[in-house]
C-alpha cells in the first residue's frame, strides 16, 4: 500500500473573501489524485507557513484577489525558507497584473494563473515542477 | 542525527517529514518507528467520531484550546478525511475549523486522507499516533472520517472514544442499533443550542439505560411500576456520561474535558488502561502479519496465474472457493 501522494496546501492569504477559485482548484487537484489540504479564508502568512510545515506539503497554492500579492507572496516564501521548506513549490492564482510576473518568478513563485486558466495546465505544471526536483 | 533522534530533540520539520514517511509506509518510516517505539505509551489518545456535520472538527479545536489554556498540555491532532475511491485524491478540510490553534508551538495538527481504509481511520493512523506519542505530546486527539454506523476502528486505537451526536439526526431506533454508539466512552451532544436537543438526549439516555439497567420501569394496566434490578452492580463499570456542548461558543467544553480526565482515571484504577494497550498492540500485530502474508502471497504467485484463475472463474469452471484454495495451495509450483 506504500505510495507517495502529492500533497498540496491551498490557502487564501489576506482579506478578500472570494474562495470560489481556490475551491475549484482544490477540487480539480483532488480529481487528479492529489491530497489537498484546504485551510479556508483570511489566513496570515504565518498561519500558511505553519500549516505547510505541519502537513509536510510538496506544493503551496495561494489564491489572492486583493491585489496584495506583492506583499503576501514574498512574506510566505521567506517563512517557508526560514522553516527549512526550501523544496516546496509555490503557485499563485488570482488577479495578478502581467507586469508583476517577472518579479514574482524572481522571488521564487513557480507558476501564476489568472482568470480562465485551465486546471489541466495547473495539474501538469505541478507534476512537472515536482518531477524536476526529484 | 537520525530522524528519530531529531524528533526526540523536538524538531518540528523532522516530525512532519517522518509523519509523511510513516503515512507512505516507507522503509525509513518503519525504521524510525522502531527507534521511537520505546518512547511511546505515555500520551492519552482521545478519539472523536460521529456523523459528518456533527461538529467534530470544531469540538477538537475547542478541546485543544482548553488543554492548552487550562492545563498547559502539549496537544497533537490527527484529522482523517476520506480519499476518493475513484482517483485516490482528497480534500482535507478539518484545519478550516482549527484556525484558533495556529501560532502555538505546542500544538501540531496533521491532516490525513483515509487512502482506501473503511473503518474511519487510515491504515497509517496508528503509526502516526505513535510518532506524536514519542515526540512528547500529552494528549493526542484523533478525529475520524465522518462516520456512519459501523466505522469503529477508533475504539481499538484510542483510550477514550467520544461519539459526537447533534440534534435532529436520528431517532431512538437509530440509538439502539449496533455499532457506533456502542463504542462511546463519552457521548457528546454538540450543537446543544439547537431545537430537538431534549429528544436526542432522551434517546441516548434510554439506550444507556437498556445497556446499564439500574431499575426497570414497566407500564402495567396503565400503572407505572418500577422493579429494582437484582444484577450485582459492578462499581468498576464505566457508564458513558452524556455531555452537552456548543463548540462554536466553547460551552460545555470544561465539563467535557473533566469527563475525559475521569475516564482516564477510571481506566488506570480499573486496570483497563493496560488491557486496552495490550488489545491495541495485538490488533496492530495482527494487521502487520496480515499485510506481510498478503505481500508474501503476491510475491509467490505470478500475476498471470491469478488472471488465468479469474478467467476460469468467469467461465464457471471454478467456484470462488475452489479458486482461492487452488491459489493458496501451491499454484505457484
Amino acid at each position: 500500500m506504500s505510495e507517495k501522494k502529492i500533497r498540496v496546501l491551498v490557502a487564501k492569504p489576506g482579506l478578500d473573501g472570494h474562495d470560489r477559485g481556490a475551491k475549484v482548484v482544490a477540487r480539480a487537484l483532488r480529481d487528479a489524485g492529489m491530497e489537498v489540504i484546504y485551510t479556508g479564508l483570511r489566513q496570515t502568512p504565518e498561519m500558511i507557513a505553519e500549516a505547510a510545515l505541519q502537513e509536510d506539503v510538496d506544493v503551496v497554492g495561494l489564491s489572492i484577489l486583493s491585489g496584495a500579492h506583492m506583499a503576501l507572496a514574498p512574506r510566505i516564501l521567506d517563512l517557508l525558507k526560514a522553516n527549512g521548506q526550501t523544496h516546496v513549490k509555490v503557485f499563485l492564482g488570482g488577479i495578478i497584473p502581467d507586469e508583476d510576473l517577472p518579479r514574482l518568478k524572481e522571488m521564487g513563485v513557480t507558476g501564476v494563473y489568472g482568470p480562465g486558466a485551465n486546471t489541466e495546465d495547473i495539474i501538469n505544471d505541478i507534476r512537472g515542477a515536482l518531477a524536476e526536483k526529484a | 542525527m537520525t530522524l528519530a533522534a531529531s524528533i526526540l530533540a523536538g524538531d518540528r520539520l523532522s516530525l512532519a517529514r517522518l509523519l509523511t514517511q510513516v503515512e507512505n509506509d516507507s522503509p525509513e518510516g518503519r525504521a524510525a518507528l522502531t527507534d521511537l517505539f520505546p518512547h511511546t505509551g505515555r500520551a492519552h489518545l482521545v478519539g472523536v467520531t460521529g456523523a459528518p456535520g456533527t461538529g467534530k472538527s470544531s469540538l477538537v479545536n475547542q478541546l485543544a484550546l482548553h488543554y492548552r489554556k487550562q492545563a498547559d498540555q502539549r496537544v497533537a491532532v490527527v484529522a482523517v478525511d476520506p480519499s476518493s475511491p475513484f482517483t485516490g485524491g482528497a480534500v482535507l478540510g478539518d484545519r478550516v475549523r482549527m484556525r484558533d490553534l495556529s501560532g502555538d508551538p505546542n500544538v501540531f495538527i496533521r491532516s490525513m486522507a483515509s487512502r482506501g481504509s473503511l473503518g474511519g481511520l487510515a491504515q497509517a493512523t496508528a503509526g502516526m499516533v505513535q510518532v506524536f506519542d514519542a515526540a512528547g505530546f500529552d494528549v493526542i486527539l484523533i478525529e475520524t472520517v465522518g462516520a456512519g454506523q459501523s466505522e469503529v476502528d477508533i475504539a481499538r486505537l484510542a483510550h477514550t472514544t467520544l461519539v459526537v451526536e447533534a440534534p435532529g439526526l436520528g431517532d431512538d431506533i437509530q440509538a439502539i442499533k449496533a455499532g457506533i454508539l456502542e463504542i462511546a466512552d463519552i457521548l457528546v451532544i454538540n450543537k446543544a443550542d439547537r431545537p430537538g436537543v431534549e429528544n436526542t438526549e432522551r434517546a441516548l439516555k434510554s439506550t444507556l439505560e437498556l445497556a446499564h439497567p439500574a431499575q426497570r420501569v414497566f407500564r402495567h394496566h396503565g400503572q407505572y411500576m418500577s422493579v429494582a434490578v437484582d444484577l450485582p452492580i459492578d462499581k468498576q463499570m464505566w457508564i458513558p456520561p452524556i455531555q452537552k456542548t456548543v463548540s462554536t461558543e466553547g460551552r460545555g467544553i470544561p465539563e467535557l474535558v473533566e469527563a475525559i480526565a475521569r475516564h482516564a482515571e477510571h481506566l488506570r484504577s480499573s486496570g483497563d488502561w493496560a488491557a486496552r494497550e495490550r488489545a491495541r498492540l495485538e490488533v496492530e500485530l495482527e494487521m502487520l502479519i496480515q499485510e506481510a502474508l498478503v505481500a508474501r502471497f503476491s510475491a509467490s504467485v505470478p500475476p498471470q496465474k491469478i488472471q488465468q484463475t479469474v478467467e476460469r472463474m468467469a467461465k464457471r469452471d471454478l467456484s470462488p472457493w475452489e479458486a482461492a484454495n487452488f491459489l493458496m495451495n501451491g499454484a505457484s509450483e
